[in-house]
């Protein structure tokens, strides 16, 4: 289907199940009980989901096919996301031409910054990418914003006015991010039994694109330019000596991931319209390296894993607060209780990034092909399990006389 | 692996069970009743504290917190009760608000609009918080105060003291406890004056961004109204650590004030960078050099130790301030914590207290209701003395705090003394006054998310 073989398209059904159904998928818990905490059904995180997807697909692209390990992939989010606001003040809130645009100059940026750093590659690649994407964050974070030119309105973040001119924006319009007036925000909670489900527009965008986007890295993937640029990765040398010129495909692929980089910078101003300076930092770079690495590079589906762990950890481990703790353990008694509280506090709160940490280190250290690999590793268990029992049924089976 | 035999009739199956399977769920459940976002209907209410814990701010933002845990108690009548007992308005029982508990759930801003943004929708969102309080940054402020109103969620502004915070970046569903930069300038300029002439030359470095801006024209517009001359202001970026390379130009100059702009980390590093390069034992234009600080907290006093001996500043509110609701919050703070509340403490155990009872007026949860209740709202009681919430722009106006750092501290909480209480009637502007945005700021419709 789709010019897909059969697993493939296996894979990719699975992946737009899980899209689609992620409302119920991410909400197992009723709304009223204590594992309620645990849910992670609601829009924006099940948008930033979506949007981190996107963007580590196309990190993806370039890091696990061509082996070229940007760190300074965040510089094309954040300048999707300014493109976007910039788009939603000057003309319309539709989403349309705001995605268009930041893709545009996702890949503007990404030919311009790719152009000089794959002169290099290695180390030096990542450190000229780094220093790129430093560069543009503090351009955005103070230069090009003070009180006589504001680009990008600095710390507060770019956001849109009531006197911005707007001239597409019309009156019977949402005055929010809207698909050709369906409102970005618009939300359907259905209510079954104890439990609740969101369905929201702005997140059902997002995941539409999320698949076509998956799709997408796929037929790269599969392709002779995919092979070609597999060919980059196992051995540069080789290539140029046959007579290839390894540059213009590296480019190519940079320039990729750098548009769905943006696209996924566009979708987050989408569904929020503000563009803060901080998605363009060094750490959110690093993040998206963790995805990968944590996924599974170079796999389809890793990256995507990888982006929704990470996003989980940060969103729900970090709001577990000592109150919350103390309720678990309430049927401890009093000391057990504050001694186990005590143990617990230094990992969650403000403290997940060091749970993160360890997982991270955890996986990486037994897991080098990421959470891909985990995966495989236990279906491969249960089906040499299944072998064994076969095995040993079939000596059981013949008892000694 | 798979064996796919897709015709067309099977995907055609498929499709319509699955649609009809979507679809079914919509016709047994109807839309929840309420009027507005969040409405709670159970017998306990959320509130959302959204403060930096992380960053460049978050001794501030857990001293919010640490005051926001005690307002909670007290709503739900446990603990002494604090400013429930001396609180002009008495609509407050100590039984929760409107009958209901009080419960809260907490995030981390980490002073960047994104995250903060981030961390107040998941409670808006996930845990159904009806109002967010909290943050020590404006630049955050204005962030959140715009996601609310989007939202239809009421936000108490917390520690903001940013001039567009209730000026060109006003919204209707944001309410501002906190003093702002002009108030400080009007505060400032005349014991400025007295206490070190009138033909200064002052020398500004001014945090970039919002709140920075607006701090730095407000003091210079107000100190130039006094006859002072400004040599120069340079912007330095919000997360540095290290001035030096700031203020080595200022003893080149010509000035003979330096005011810093800066706040929480940023002003306790400036600070100390520049007691280090010795300004303060220097001689310039045959006038002893000063150093101002136009915001000041208790956290970056007790940050910056002995180098604040004799820097000018302005406050909020000081908990050695003597009056009835003053005493009450000090007490009770420092039985639970056993330390004083800080400025931001008391700014936002006020807020929380301020939103409960206007609930309780208002007789509903309703953000627009709430925001009625609020408006025009004159009360005593919470520590800083008589206090207005405007209508016009939602800014509330007090009495100003004008201090100096101990020359003598008799413990480590009395780092600062009030140098002089500026009434409140000094510092009052008009609401469209040219620095909050002139005519065109407005504070748009209120939103109540339904």
């Amino acid at each position: 289907m789709l010019g897909l073989n059969g697993r493939d398209t296996t894979l990719l059904v699975i992946v737009a199940a899980l899209a689609l159904l992620a409302p119920f998928i991410l909400n197992p818990f009723p709304t009223d009980s204590g594992l309620a905490q645990f849910n992670a059904g609601y829009p924006d995180l099940m948008q930033r989901f979506a949007i981190f997807g996107i963007f580590v697909i196309g990190f993806n692209i370039l890091f696990g096919l061509t082996g070229y390990l940007s760190f300074g992939h965040a510089a094309f989010l954040g300048v999707g996301s300014y493109a976007a606001v910039w788009i939603f003040k000057l003309f319309t809130y539709n989403v349309v031409p705001a995605i268009l645009f930041s893709v545009v100059i996702g890949a503007i940026f990404a030919l311009a910054i790719g152009f000089i750093s794959l002169r290099r590659s290695g180390i030096y690649f990542s450190i000229l990418t780094l220093a790129f994407a430093q560069m543009s964050f503090a351009l955005a974070y103070s230069v090009l914003s003070n009180p006589k030119f504001n680009l990008t309105n600095g710390e507060t973040g770019l956001q849109v006015y009531a006197d911005d001119p707007q001239m597409f924006h019309g009156d019977h319009l949402p005055n929010l991010p809207h698909l050709f007036g369906l409102s970005m925000r618009a939300n359907y909670e259905m209510s079954v039994g104890a439990w609740d489900f969101n369905f929201n527009a702005g997140y059902y965008v997002c995941a539409a694109l999320l698949l076509i986007m998956f799709y997408l890295s796929m037929r790269i993937f599969r392709s002779p330019f995919g092979m070609m640029l597999r060919a980059i990765k196992s051995n540069q040398t080789r290539m140029t000596y046959t007579g290839l010129n390894a540059r213009p495909y590296a480019l190519a692929a940079f320039v990729i991931s750098g548009m769905y980089a943006g696209l996924a910078g566009g979708l987050m101003a989408a569904v929020d319209p503000l563009a803060g300076a901080e998605r363009m930092q060094w750490t959110a770079s690093g993040e998206v390296v963790l995805m990968a690495i944590l996924g599974g590079t170079g796999t389809l589906i890793g990256p995507i894993l990888g982006a929704g762990f990470i996003k989980y950890f940060e969103n729900i481990f970090s709001k577990i607060n000592d109150n919350v703790l103390h309720g678990w353990f309430a049927f401890l008694p009093d000391g057990l209780e504050d001694f186990i509280v005590a143990i617990l506090h230094p990992f969650i709160g403000k403290g997940w990034h060091l749970t993160l940490g360890i997982l991270f280190m955890l996986v990486v250290i037994f897991l080098p092909g990421g959470l891909v690999e985990g995966g495989q590793r236990i279906g491969r268990l249960f089906r040499r399990k299944s072998g064994k029992d076969d095995a040993e049924k079939a000596t059981q089976s013949t008892p000694a006389e | 692996m798979s064996k796919s035999n897709l015709t067309r009739r099977g995907l055609l199956k498929t499709g319509a069970v699955a649609g009809s399977g979507l679809a079914l769920p919509t016709i047994f459940t109807a839309q929840s009743a309420s009027a507005f976002i969040n409405d709670p209907t159970g017998g306990t209410v959320t509130l959302g504290f959204n403060v930096p814990q992380t960053g460049p701010y978050a001794d501030e933002g857990n001293d919010e917190l640490l005051a926001q845990k005690l307002a909670v108690e007290h709503l739900n009548g446990e603990g002494d009760g604090g400013c429930l007992n001396t609180f002009s308005s008495k609509a407050l029982r100590g039984n929760g608000i409107l009958g209901k508990k009080v419960t809260f759930v907490t995030g981390d801003t980490q002073t960047k609009s994104d995250a903060a943004r981030a961390s107040a929708k998941s409670m808006i969102e996930k845990d159904g918080a009806i109002m967010i309080n909290g943050g020590s940054s404006s630049g955050v402020a204005v962030a959140v105060q715009g996601l609310c109103h989007e939202a239809g969620i009421m936000f108490m502004v917390g520690l903001s003291h940013s001039n567009d915070t209730t000026g060109k970046d006003r919204k209707a569903n944001g309410f501002r406890h906190f003093f702002n930069a002009y108030m400080s300038g009007a505060a400032l300029a005349p014991v400025l004056a007295k206490e070190m002439g009138k033909d200064r030359r002052a020398y500004h470095l001014t945090a970039d961004y919002t709140w920075g801006w607006t701090q730095e024209e407000s003091i210079v517009a107000s100190t130039e109204a006094i006859g002072w001359e400004t040599v120069n202001t340079v912007k330095t970026p919000l997360a540095s650590t290290d001035f030096s390379s700031y203020i080595a130009p200022v003893l080149n100059s010509g000035a003979d004030v330096l005011v810093l702009n800066h706040y929480g980390g940023n002003m306790v590093n400036s600070l100390t960078n520049a007691v280090q390069f010795g300004l303060l034992d220097k001689q310039v234009n045959g006038k002893d050099f000063k150093i101002v600080v136009p915001l000041y907290s208790e956290l970056m006093a007790a940050g910056a130790g002995e180098n604040i001996k004799g820097v000018l500043g302005s406050m909020n509110y000081n908990w050695q301030l003597d009056n009835e609701g003053s005493k009450a919050f000090v007490k009770s703070f420092g039985e639970k914590y056993g330390k004083p509340p800080s400025n931001s403490a008391q700014t936002c155990y006020s807020q929380v207290l301020l939103y409960a009872d206007a609930v309780e007026r208002a007789g509903s949860f309703n953000p627009c209701a709430v925001g009625e209740a609020l408006e025009g709202f004159e009360f005593d009681g919470l520590g800083n003395g008589p206090t207005l919430y405007r209508a016009e722009d939602h800014q509330c106006f007090k009495d100003v705090l004008v201090v100096r750092g101990a020359q003598n501290p008799t413990s480590q909480y009395d780092t600062l003394e009030i140098v002089e209480v500026t009434p409140r009637e000094q510092v009052m502007y008009p609401p469209n006054h040219p620095m909050f945005g002139g005519d065109a700021a407005s504070l748009g419709e209120c939103n109540d998310g339904a």
